[in-house]
């Protein structure tokens, strides 16, 4: 399946007509419907309910830019794609924008014909063991069998880490976050590494999530963002403007719940996130009002944080204290002014 | 009249010209010639294409990235290889998993598909109905799921590095794979190199005076059991004599896993057992279909010269059987060649794994990456065709 991807990216490669990269947002608004990439189901990010309904925090990204273009937050068509493929398939086109826990690195950036828009969740890279393996921190794992997926930066970190260390280690890769999981639950590797927030996300959906242990250590520091192609910067804009625009209403104090009444709102600032003063809405081509929209179908950054991934989730990733807090509140999730 | 002869002129051109067009020779110059340009302004379209498609998306191209570090580790490697070594390294690496895995699996599967192949023939009714339904069940379900389920099934299952299978004299086996004592050269070893390389030639050589004896004196000698016996004996002489050259570095539980030795991962495990479970039942029909296909009067004649039974599977019936086998044999050792490619779906870093999967997605340069890989299948292949094509050619039926 996955050969056939890759030789089908490759054909499609070859293609006669180039994408024209500028006209994304037209091309979006003509077809109805926004190509949003997911990753293989993940609980909290982009988890698969049973009837086939996308949710969790990376999803509400791709819902929140179709409540921006459309008003309507479910013109969304999922594509799960591995990870190992993602880039390729953005970059023929065949996706719009990918919003999958991806990190933000140079190579990544400057070389694959990718723009990543901003940071939506700072992450790091964690190990996860067996709580009756007796290991309680990344530097015993010398010698040890580590499952890791291919083709992620947690692959290579995984590497730096040992070699920094002047540890040794055998990798059992896949590129299936499932078999690697199984072969993990049945004892084929002594820790299974990812970022942590992945880790927690797998664990909770473990038959017995208690009997898994997180490793102290932090090996890396994994920005993850959602992507879109290089060369159309209007619409690397408006995916970035809707999720500084989230993070704003949390700033503010905007919510899903008071957004119709803050629309009458006299503070300027909020008059200006809301579309009721000034016409930020313009340069991003769509309507001036395109936030109250995301606001009341989605959500703010706080309340996709809470509902998705926070303490009171299967998840159970607390936010108070760590990098994902807004600036305010001690943390980094910081967004430009909206003016 | 000066018209007269100009028609003819005319006349005579229209029939060179036909005569040209009807010519054979001509005629597939021409389209040869046609075929040829075809070809290449199509080669040269797509590169082309592709270049300004690839500008056009921002990707960056060409084999540059070949110098750069990978920075990921292998799982296996049969040349050394470390984390900070170039993405050539690792096409290099993945080509030797790739050849590793076809090797192994082309030899298993053949050496197990005779035997099934011969118990299909046996007149031991229930001998043959096993290998009937071995062959029947095997070759009828998908390979993914076989090495899907020989990975989960069996080889994760087994105990943990603590509670490992200890089988005789430093061999073990647990879920992170299957470790062997490892050869350890010591003085002496080359030395005891030559004395097998000798006697290996000795024993061939011994075999072509006795086929040429036979030819000339008709008469017949133990070649083939007298090489054995050379190509044993003689080497495992001059081993105790030289003090036993080898030594063995035995695997030894250290820390998390088993240290030292040689180590397989389960996935090569699973990965072998599949393939060559799966290509065995097709060569065992091959062979079963090659030796039914030698006519019954061919054994008739045998028995009536009074042959001994051996001479007649070997002098009778093998050579007109290999005939019927060989071909279709070629397409399966090609075959196993292309599905160890799906090694990627239990993660054994074959080429498309760690090549085309790993190292495409690390680098993203995937129209050089696609077209090595491409590159390395296409000419394996036709290595082994042409290989076995000349044996093929020598089997054949020989008309003079």
């Amino acid at each position: 399946m996955k050969r056939i991807l890759l030789t089908g990216a490759a054909l499609a490669a070859l293609n006669a007509t180039p994408v024209f990269a500028q006209e994304t947002l037209a091309t979006v608004e003509e077809r109805g419907i926004l190509n949003c990439q997911v990753g293989l189901p993940t609980p909290g990010f982009y988890a698969l309910a049973e009837d086939g309904t996308w949710s969790g925090m990376d999803v509400d990204l791709c819902r929140g830019v179709s409540a921006a273009i459309f008003g309507d937050p479910d013109k969304v068509e999922y594509q799960s794609v591995t990870s190992a493929v993602r880039f390729t398939a953005l970059a023929n086109a065949e996706s719009d924008m990918l919003s999958r826990t991806t990190t933000w690195t140079a190579v990544r950036d400057t070389q694959l014909g990718l723009d990543f828009t901003t940071v939506n969740f700072y992450d790091g890279q964690g190990f996860l063991v067996p709580a009756d393996s007796g290991i309680t921190s990344a530097l015993e794992l010398d010698g040890g069998v580590i499952c890791v997926l291919t083709g992620t930066t947690t692959e290579l970190n995984l590497a730096d880490y040992f070699r920094a260390n002047e540890m040794s280690f055998t990798p059992v890769t896949n590129e299936n976050v499932n078999v690697l999981v199984e072969t993990y639950l049945g004892g084929g590797c002594d820790a299974y590494t990812n970022d942590k927030s992945g880790l927690a996300a797998r664990r909770s959906a473990f038959p017995s999530p208690d009997e898994h242990i997180l490793l102290p250590e932090t090996v890396s520091k994994e920005p993850l963002g959602p992507v879109v192609r290089q060369g159309d910067d209007a619409w690397a804009n408006l995916v970035r403007w809707v999720i500084f625009g989230m993070i704003n209403a949390e700033e503010l104090g905007v919510s899903s719940e008071n957004v119709d009444e803050m629309a009458t709102s006299t503070d300027p600032n909020i008059a200006r996130l809301l579309g009721s003063e000034g016409n930020i809405g313009e340069g991003l081509g769509v309507k001036p009002t395109f936030m109250i929209d995301v606001i009341k179908m989605v959500g703010n950054y706080g309340e996709l944080y809470e509902k998705h991934i926070g303490a009171n989730t299967p998840i159970g990733i607390p936010r108070e204290g760590t990098l994902n807090a807004l600036w305010t509140e001690g943390g980094i999730i910081y967004a430009p002014p909206f003016r | 009249m000066t018209s007269i002869p100009e028609l003819s002129d005319k006349t005579k051109q229209r029939g060179k010209l036909s005569r040209a067009i009807y010519d054979a020779r001509i005629r597939s110059a021409i389209i040869q010639a046609l075929t040829l340009f075809t070809v290449v302004a199509l080669l040269f379209w797509l590169t082309r294409n592709t270049m300004i498609n690839l500008q056009a998306r921002n990707l960056s191209a060409g084999f540059g990235f070949l110098d750069v570090s990978a920075g990921f580790g292998i799982g296996f490697t049969l040349i050394p290889y470390k984390e900070g070594d170039t993405y050539l390294r690792v096409f290099a690496v993945g080509i030797m998993n790739t050849l590793l895995v076809a090797v192994v699996a082309i030899a298993l599967s053949t050496v197990f598909g005779v035997l099934v192949g011969l118990a299909r023939l046996s007149t031991n009714w229930i001998i043959a109905a096993v290998a009937r339904s071995y062959v029947e069940i095997i070759r009828n379900t998908p390979l993914l799921l076989q090495i899907i389920a020989w990975y989960f099934g069996v080889f994760n299952l087994l105990p943990r590095p603590r509670q490992s299978m200890e089988i005789t004299g430093g061999f073990v086996l647990n879920n992170r794979g299957f470790y062997l004592p490892g050869p350890v050269v010591e003085a002496g070893f080359t030395l005891w190199l030559g004395i097998l390389a000798v006697s290996v030639i000795g024993a061939i050589a011994l075999y072509i005076w006795a086929a040429r004896r036979l030819e000339r004196t008709g008469q017949s000698f133990p070649a083939i059991l007298t090489g054995l016996g050379i190509v044993i004996l003689v080497p495992l002489l001059a081993f105790l004599v030289l003090g036993s050259p080898l030594s063995w570095d035995m695997p030894e539980l250290k820390g998390l896993n088993y240290v030292g030795g040689i180590t397989v991962p389960p996935s090569f495990c699973a990965l072998i057992v599949a393939l060559s479970a799966y290509t065995s039942c097709f060569i065992a029909e091959i062979i079963r279909s090659g030796i039914q296909s030698v006519s019954k009067g061919q054994l008739e004649a045998a028995g009536a010269l009074n042959l001994p039974a051996n001479w007649t599977l070997r002098r009778v019936v093998m050579p007109q059987a290999m005939r019927v086998i060989i071909p279709p044999l070629i397409s399966q050792y090609l075959n196993v060649t292309k599905n160890s490619s799906l090694a990627i779906a239990i993660g054994f870093p074959d080429l498309v794994s760690v090549w085309m999967n790993t190292s495409l997605n690390q680098s993203g340069r995937a129209i050089p990456i696609v077209a090595m890989t491409m590159g390395f299948y296409c000419a394996v292949s036709l290595s082994v065709s042409a290989v076995m094509n000349i044996y093929n050619k020598r089997v054949q039926l020989k008309e003079r």
